[in-house]
């Protein structure tokens, strides 16, 4: 039990009418990889993001690392501060230089140095292969450098999750590669990774368990090689198909 | 009072301002320095040229920094105020856009019911009424019965324009892309932190136009205390100059004049900051 730092129960979301979460539960060992996929308003997205608690849930509970994030005594920014978010449009803060955006999170909720803040960040800058862009404004970084910005200033925290949300859907196509190699480097880190994402190369790469979700459900649990080669309903098949022919 | 209803935003602020510097900026320009210098040189042409017609006019309207009076007051007024209204703008426009819904309420019902008023009336109101008010509370010592002309007038333009400042203010920050929020707030910020680091700082940028609008609309609208007596601003000098030599098409022509520099003036300022910070981001 102890093991596990995601614990999703029985969560349900509605967006007014829409049944965004439909009774999820999911497991989550501390360390493991793991992709979701599914069609747009399958409900990923929504799920990925109740975990640090961007969306609300109506009822179920979800325990992050031991704290009920319904929790009367649950400290959400603490919480929030060990779980580290990718995005889709990348979110950089565009007045601030790519180092900025690294250490302004370090400083003001880490309460580090502004020396220690700087190093960490160009380390990380270093990991994600930008070295030479600490100085320029996101306005200045191809889509690519941006999210992997994005991705050192999650990591500057020190999470012990990281969030990926499609973080390449909204790339060129020449720049998913430099962004899905940081990715494969951090997941062989050993930190705790769910990613939504439609890149089947990383995730066979990466993941040892896949999760296909469908109108709010989890339709199916598997190994990412058994859901591409037998997947079991019917609508993963036709999704499957749909990705996988391009 | 233009465009006071719906203040025109630039939509990103960040991508569209240097966009904006492109051969429009040099035409801007042109006909600013055209504007501006033909306005210097016609007060000093008839400055110079009939001393005695419109040099004492001017002497006198424009008034002397050691007298406080003229320009000094109208400046006095209109940036102390000024400085009220930001801070009432900004607050009452976090209220705006929090998620507390009594917050929320307080500042729309102040906006809607401020807005519907004449900024002349709830100067009249503000100076004459209220002390009536306090007049009829015998107990109290005179010198709390009445209020100076000064903080009544402040607190008058604070109270009317302040309502404009925080429709500024939420849409400047509603203009700020959510994810900024999420952003922020997925790093473990405080919703406190997100908006002082994060948020404002970026919606400045956008709100610096219709920001500056409003103070020149103030600057203007800043005259009306002439009404009131007991403040010698620009024009109220200018009345006092016609009570006495009826001179009314020369006094007031003056009076025009050194408004249209003042507001000229701080334009170009308002043009050239928004620039600068523009220039620093890229």
């Amino acid at each position: 039990m102890a093991d596990n730092i995601i614990e999703i129960s029985n969560v349900h979301k509605w967006f007014g009418k829409v049944h965004a979460l439909d009774d999820v539960s999911l497991r989550v060992p501390a360390g493991e990889v793991l992709v979701i996929i599914g069609p747009s308003g399958s409900g990923k997205s929504t799920l990925l993001r109740s975990i640090n608690s961007l969306e609300t849930i109506n009822s179920g509970q979800i325990i992050v690392d031991g704290m009920s994030l319904k929790g009367k005594g649950t400290n959400l920014n603490a919480v929030r501060a060990e779980i580290g978010m990718v995005f889709q449009q990348f979110n950089l803060f565009p007045h601030l230089t790519a180092l900025e955006n690294i250490t302004l999170a370090q400083r003001i909720v880490r309460r580090r140095s502004a020396e220690e803040s700087r190093q960490t960040a160009r380390q990380l800058l270093q990991r994600v292969g930008i070295p030479d862009k600490e100085g320029n404004y996101p306005g200045q970084l191809s889509g690519g450098q941006q999210q992997r910005v994005a991705i050192a200033r999650a990591l500057a925290m020190n999470p012990k999750i990281m969030l990926f949300d499609e973080p390449t859907s909204a790339l060129d196509p020449e720049m998913i590669k430099e962004v899905l190699d940081v990715m494969l480097d951090l997941a062989k880190t050993g930190i705790t990774m769910v990613c939504v994402t439609h890149e089947m190369g990383f995730a066979r790469a990466a993941a040892r368990r896949i999760i296909f979700m469908d109108e709010g459900k989890i339709l199916e649990e598997t190994t990412p090689e058994l859901l591409f080669t037998q997947p079991r309903h019917e609508r993963t098949k036709l999704f499957l198909s749909k990705i996988l022919t391009h | 009072m233009l465009n006071r209803e719906k203040p025109v935003l630039a939509p990103a602020g960040l991508q569209s301002s240097a966009e904006r510097q492109g051969p429009n900026r040099l035409a801007g320009l042109d006909r600013w320095w055209l504007l501006f210098v033909g306005a210097i040189a016609l007060a000093i042409f008839l400055f110079e040229a009939f001393p005695a017609r419109y040099g004492v006019i001017f002497r006198f309207v424009v008034g002397s920094w050691t007298g406080g009076d003229g320009v000094y007051m109208t400046l006095k007024l209109t940036v102390v105020s000024f400085v009220f209204i930001v801070i009432v703008g900004m607050l009452m426009g976090l209220f705006r856009v929090s998620s507390a819904r009594i917050l929320k309420s307080v500042s729309s019902l102040y906006v809607e019911i401020v807005r519907g008023v004449p900024v002349l009336v709830w100067l009249l109101w503000i100076y004459f009424g209220v002390p009536s008010l306090l007049q009829a509370i015998t107990w109290l010592p005179p010198a709390l019965q009445r209020i100076p002309t000064f903080p009544a007038a402040v607190l008058a333009f604070t109270f009317a324009y302040g309502a404009y400042m925080t429709e500024v203010f939420r849409a400047g920050i509603q203009s700020i892309a959510k994810g900024q929020m999420e952003a922020s707030r997925s790093l473990g910020m405080t919703y406190v932190q997100a908006m002082r680091y994060i948020i404002l700082p970026q919606a400045v940028r956008v709100i610096l136009p219709p920001m500056s609008n409003e103070f020149v609309t103030l600057l203007k609208d800043s005259s009306l205390v002439s009404i009131l007596g007991g403040m010698e601003d620009i024009t109220r000098r200018g009345r006092e100059w016609v009570a006495q030599y009826f001179t009314s098409f020369d006094t007031y022509l003056v009076v025009a004049l050194v408004y249209l520099i003042l507001t000229l003036f701080f334009t170009r300022m308002s043009s050239a900051i928004e620039r600068r910070l523009s220039v620093e981001k890229r």
